[in-house]
């Protein structure tokens, strides 16, 4: 089990955030499209990072409490879902606010109607 | 680089690109800040999962060794720039009509 210890904080990140498409219909999965746009290019800088940061030590792995399975640049499978499902649930939080308080100002509403 | 100096440049990158590149000056909203006061708890308790199991270490080196929650002050700083650089794209590109609210 030991090596499920990073996974365990990706599902919890999943289970803590994705709650909020369901109960409170922010159609965030929806717009898969944007979902794409956004996450692909800051995920492509914060890897470029990771492979920086493993290649000069700055952080390392425990291998008994990952999968063990990797990616390019030696990068753990687990950071590459990090990438994609911290960001997602930013995202979500973002609009689930946006539903709880809608005269917010966010930015987006005009282009939205 | 040390991590340090990563941590704040990407977050001086992360302001510039939301209030001077693409102008969604989330930083002068509180539904960012709102937004992010809900994240912090989250990111400070899976920071800490990460750091004090030692899943994740660091290089005492490459680190100023102010610690939050077990995880160095960095990692605050990492979360927080990608926190700010996913959503200022995501609401820039909802103003160029890639919101799906029509759809609902």
């Amino acid at each position: 089990m030991k090596h499920l210890g990073y996974v365990a904080m990706l599902v919890f990140t999943v289970f803590g955030s994705f709650w909020l498409e369901l109960i409170l219909r922010i159609g965030v999965l929806r717009q898969l499209k944007r979902l794409v746009l956004t996450i692909a290019p800051v995920a492509l800088v914060f890897i470029a990072w990771d492979a920086y940061a493993i290649s000069r030590h700055h952080w390392f792995f425990d291998p008994r409490q990952i999968l063990g399975v990797h990616g390019p640049f030696h990068i753990p499978l687990e950071e590459y879902l990090f990438f994609i499902i911290v960001p997602i649930a930013a995202i979500m939080t973002l609009e689930a606010v946006r539903t709880r308080r809608p005269n917010w100002i966010i930015g987006d509403e005009q282009a939205s109607k | 680089m040390s991590y340090t100096g990563l941590a704040f440049t990407a977050v001086a990158i992360a302001a510039v690109i939301d209030l001077f590149l693409l102008h969604t000056r989330l930083l002068m909203r509180k539904a960012f800040w709102t937004s992010y006061a809900i994240i912090l708890p989250f990111q400070l308790l899976t920071n800490w999962w990460l750091t004090s199991r030692f899943i994740v270490s660091y290089n005492p080196n490459e680190i100023i060794g102010k610690r939050l929650a077990a995880a160095p002050l960095e990692d605050l700083l990492f979360g927080f720039s990608l926190i700010l650089a996913t959503l200022a794209l995501w609401v820039a590109l909802g103003q160029r009509g890639f919101g799906a609210k029509n759809s609902r």
